[in-house]
């Protein structure tokens, strides 16, 4: 049957309406787990796997606040291995290329189901590929803290990977070697998970300042490194150089400008790219020449939202990730950059979550299609390179939702009739910029009106499409095959797309 | 009438397609010192394919040739029949130089059947700064540009943020070319990363008289058009006095305490002129 965006879902597994569906529906929660009076110190991870019982079919669940650096998901896996497991159900926040020791575990079937909410690298090359035995299941950053309050994602065991804790349990991500500032994603794992286990490398008697609260941990294990701090750099410190990424760049001030959005006040979230740091830099322009005070950022905190908070350009970051190395200093020091967790980010059935708080977002697009449906999930041949993270989540939050994206990619026209899978609903995506001209979602008549004084030239999207077409041919359609190998599900557990294997023809 | 001029390697097919939305008054195809000889030949390729094929082409199309005394220029004259050039840039000009193409563009025009090609004088030479006001005269051409790079080492000077070193050859060339209704072109500048650099820079040129700048790469595009545009305010002044004019039907009148009398006017006029022209009214 067809869900709300038009696309068809198995019958027995809840269809996508529409982002405001969950309105309609009663907030799930099941009960936190009960506190602790005693935290236990274990010696090894083989010692956690045997206190807790990991066996077959165990659900464990990691963050990624390490991204590339994190070596808790790597040992665990080792254990796994050794001790001959076999369906453990895996539910880490997102999967980083550094995380190798998952493929062969994928591949013999030790992890057979995965609940993600992105991933790359040598993982997802494995499942695009029709590797993994059971399903992936991709749901955004608020869409994972409402599964799990839900008791829809019931996690057995929480590994969370804590650069510092204390004899009392309690957990913190702003000091210690491998320091990573905020731990925003593994919150709702501490709050609910049948068992929890810190991971660190710092242990230290008494800490005054936490994010974790002990009473929920079960278990510490001291170790000689979670990992190394500088693979948590996500994106780049560096502003583009490339033309067309300064173009788009360029003109995405403009319209913010245009459209009144730079005001005193306002709040903003970007992505780490080249792109958005360029956008951020005119912002950043714009808002010292008018002495403008914006109220603040929030998302993955990079160095320049940090300068900007320093130069008193925002009053406060709201920060569930670092990108950086500078966001974890600022994170440290300052107490208008605060920690978030995962479900005051994004959940749906949270209050007052900062996604819902937000004047404007600008986000990046694999491809985008004529209804505005918004892929970041897989590539043209459907390759799992991404995922949601945040995107639906903010999207749909934000008063306005920009795209920015060049309109080739290595040759590959961005637009699409229809995109290869739907991340985020063309609903929630108001305006697309792209460096031939911008598109306006026909449903912003607020937005078309305001512009119509302005220099920005507004095109139709398909105008856009067909200026590419002009460009670079119409492209070939893409086989698929007929295997499903997960689901993306939307913020409110619905359904919103399958994700199917990649063809035999473009196995790589 | 420009601001800007992007020069574009013709070998470099990213920047070909998307030529034409840089935000530059003209784009330069080079298929001269960009191009290594080994890829003379495909930048001719792509730079005919693009113009024959793209829909939407730069406001303005120049093709920078290789010197009219090398084996290169008559292939590279082969892109005429294309019929999209708009402007052709020689490189080396000089008496001989301009007059050698132009014999061979009288042939190629009257082969074809093609309506006669304006030319862009690029001045590098000590003796083309000499002989710039015959150059000027030249029914063809169209603008003459200041090539200071291989002005200033055959000077065997260095080029300065201040420039000094080429106050000369720049007020030859304004002179020259206002002198015959011409349009005076600025040099490139080369420290790409250095916008202070280059707003000093164009700021000097534009004192001077010049009335575009060359961009070797689309970031300094912003810079070189603000530069070079009227600015608003000049704009509201040029649109108060005209006004004023009109309305009082007299050849002189006094304006905010000044004089408008009507070489004033005129000014106002062209500032006006261009505001259209680049779209900033």
């Amino acid at each position: 049957m067809l869900n709300g965006v038009k696309r068809k879902i198995p019958n027995n597994l809840p269809r996508f309406v529409s982002s405001d569906d969950f309105l309609n529906k009663k907030r799930k929660l099941v009960s936190k787990k009960k506190k602790q009076l005693k935290t236990v110190f274990f010696n090894s991870y083989e010692e956690v796997f045997d206190k807790f019982n990991i066996k077959d079919k165990t659900t464990l669940s990691f963050h990624h606040h390490l991204r590339n650096g994190d070596r808790v998901i790597q040992e665990v896996c080792k254990v796994i291995k050794n001790n001959k497991l076999n369906d453990l159900h895996f539910a880490p926040s997102s999967i980083f290329p550094s995380y190798t020791n998952m493929t062969e575990l994928i591949k013999k079937g030790n992890i057979t189901n995965i609940h993600t909410n992105y991933l790359n690298g040598e993982v997802a090359k494995v499942i695009s590929e029709g590797k993994l035995k059971g399903k992936l299941i991709m749901n955004t950053h608020g869409g994972r803290a409402r599964a799990i309050e839900s008791g829809d994602l019931a996690i057995d065991v929480a590994f969370i990977a804590c650069p510092t804790v204390d004899r009392s349990g309690n957990g913190s991500g702003a000091i210690g070697k491998n320091a990573c500032g905020t731990l925003g994603y593994c919150v709702p794992d501490l709050e609910y998970a049948k068992k929890v286990v810190l991971i660190t490398d710092n242990l230290v008697d008494k800490l005054d300042d936490y994010q974790l609260n002990g009473e929920y941990v079960d278990g510490v294990l001291v170790v000689d490194s979670i990992g190394e701090a500088k693979g948590i750099v996500s994106g780049t410190t560096e502003v583009t150089k490339d033309p067309i990424g300064l173009k788009i760049a360029r003109d995405c001030s403009v319209l913010l400008s245009d459209l009144g959005l730079l005001k005193n006040n306002f709040s903003m979230q970007t992505g780490a790219g080249k792109t958005s740091l360029a956008v951020v830099n005119y912002i950043k322009e714009i808002m010292i020449k008018q002495d403008i005070k914006g109220g603040f950022a929030s998302g993955g905190i990079t160095k320049s939202y940090v300068e900007m908070l320093e130069a008193n350009l925002f009053e406060k970051l709201y920060d569930v990730q670092c990108f950086d190395l500078e966001a974890v200093r600022s994170f440290k020091e300052n107490i208008n950059h605060i920690a978030m967790s995962a479900s005051k980010y994004g959940n749906p059935f949270e209050k007052d979550i900062i996604a819902e708080k937000l004047d404007f977002v600008i986000l990046g697009a694999t491809e985008i299609d004529l209804d505005f449906n918004v892929n970041v999930t897989t590539d043209s041949s459907g390759y799992l390179i991404g995922g949601s993270g945040g995107h639906a989540d903010i999207a749909k939050g934000a008063k306005v939702t920009i795209i920015i994206s060049p309109l080739i990619k290595s040759r590959i026209p961005i637009i699409k009739e229809k995109v290869t899978t739907i991340t985020t609903p063309g609903e929630d995506i108001d305006i697309l910029i792209t460096e031939r001209g911008i598109a306006i979602n026909p449903k912003r008549k607020d937005l078309i009106k305001k512009l119509k004084s302005s220099k920005i030239k507004v095109f139709d999207i398909k105008e856009l499409l067909d200026k590419t077409h002009d460009i670079t041919g119409v492209p070939a359609n893409i086989k698929t095959d007929d295997k499903i190998i997960g689901y993306v599900e939307y913020r409110d557990g619905t359904y919103i797309d399958v994700l199917r294997k990649v063809h035999d023809d473009y196995i790589k | 009438m420009f601001r800007s001029l992007l020069f574009v390697p013709g070998n470099n097919p990213s920047m070909l397609q998307n030529a034409d939305i840089f935000m530059s008054d003209a784009i330069i195809f080079d298929l001269e010192d960009s191009v290594n000889l080994d890829e003379k030949d495909n930048a001719r390729n792509l730079v005919e394919t693009y113009l024959l094929t793209t829909k939407e082409l730069p406001k303005a199309v120049v093709l920078r040739i290789n010197p009219v005394n090398s084996d290169l220029v008559d292939d590279d004259l082969k892109l005429l029949q294309t019929r999209k050039i708009d402007y052709l840039l020689l490189p080396k000009a000089n008496k001989i130089s301009l007059f050698v193409l132009d014999k061979i563009l009288k042939k190629i025009e009257n082969k074809i059947e093609l309506k006669p090609t304006k030319v862009i004088c690029l001045i590098e030479e000590t003796k083309s700064v000499i002989d710039i006001y015959e150059l000027a005269k030249h029914e063809r051409v169209e603008a003459l540009m200041l090539g200071a790079e291989d002005l200033t080492s055959e000077l065997e000077i260095n080029r300065t943020t201040e420039g000094k070193e080429l106050l000369y050859s720049r007020s030859r060339i304004i002179y020259a070319a206002i002198s015959n209704k011409l349009i005076p072109i600025d040099t490139p500048f080369t420290d790409i990363d250095n916008q202070d650099g280059l707003i000093q820079d164009c700021k000097n040129a534009l004192n001077l008289g010049m009335k575009a700048k060359t961009a070797i790469h689309p970031s300094q595009l912003e810079t070189i058009n603000e530069i070079f545009s009227p600015s608003q305010k000049a704009i509201k002044w040029a649109e108060a006095v005209l006004k004023k004019a009109k309305e009082l039907n007299k050849g002189a009148f006094q304006f905010e305490g000044k004089m408008i009398d009507r070489p004033v006017l005129e000014k106002a006029k062209k500032i006006i002129e261009k505001a259209k022209l680049f779209e900033l009214m």
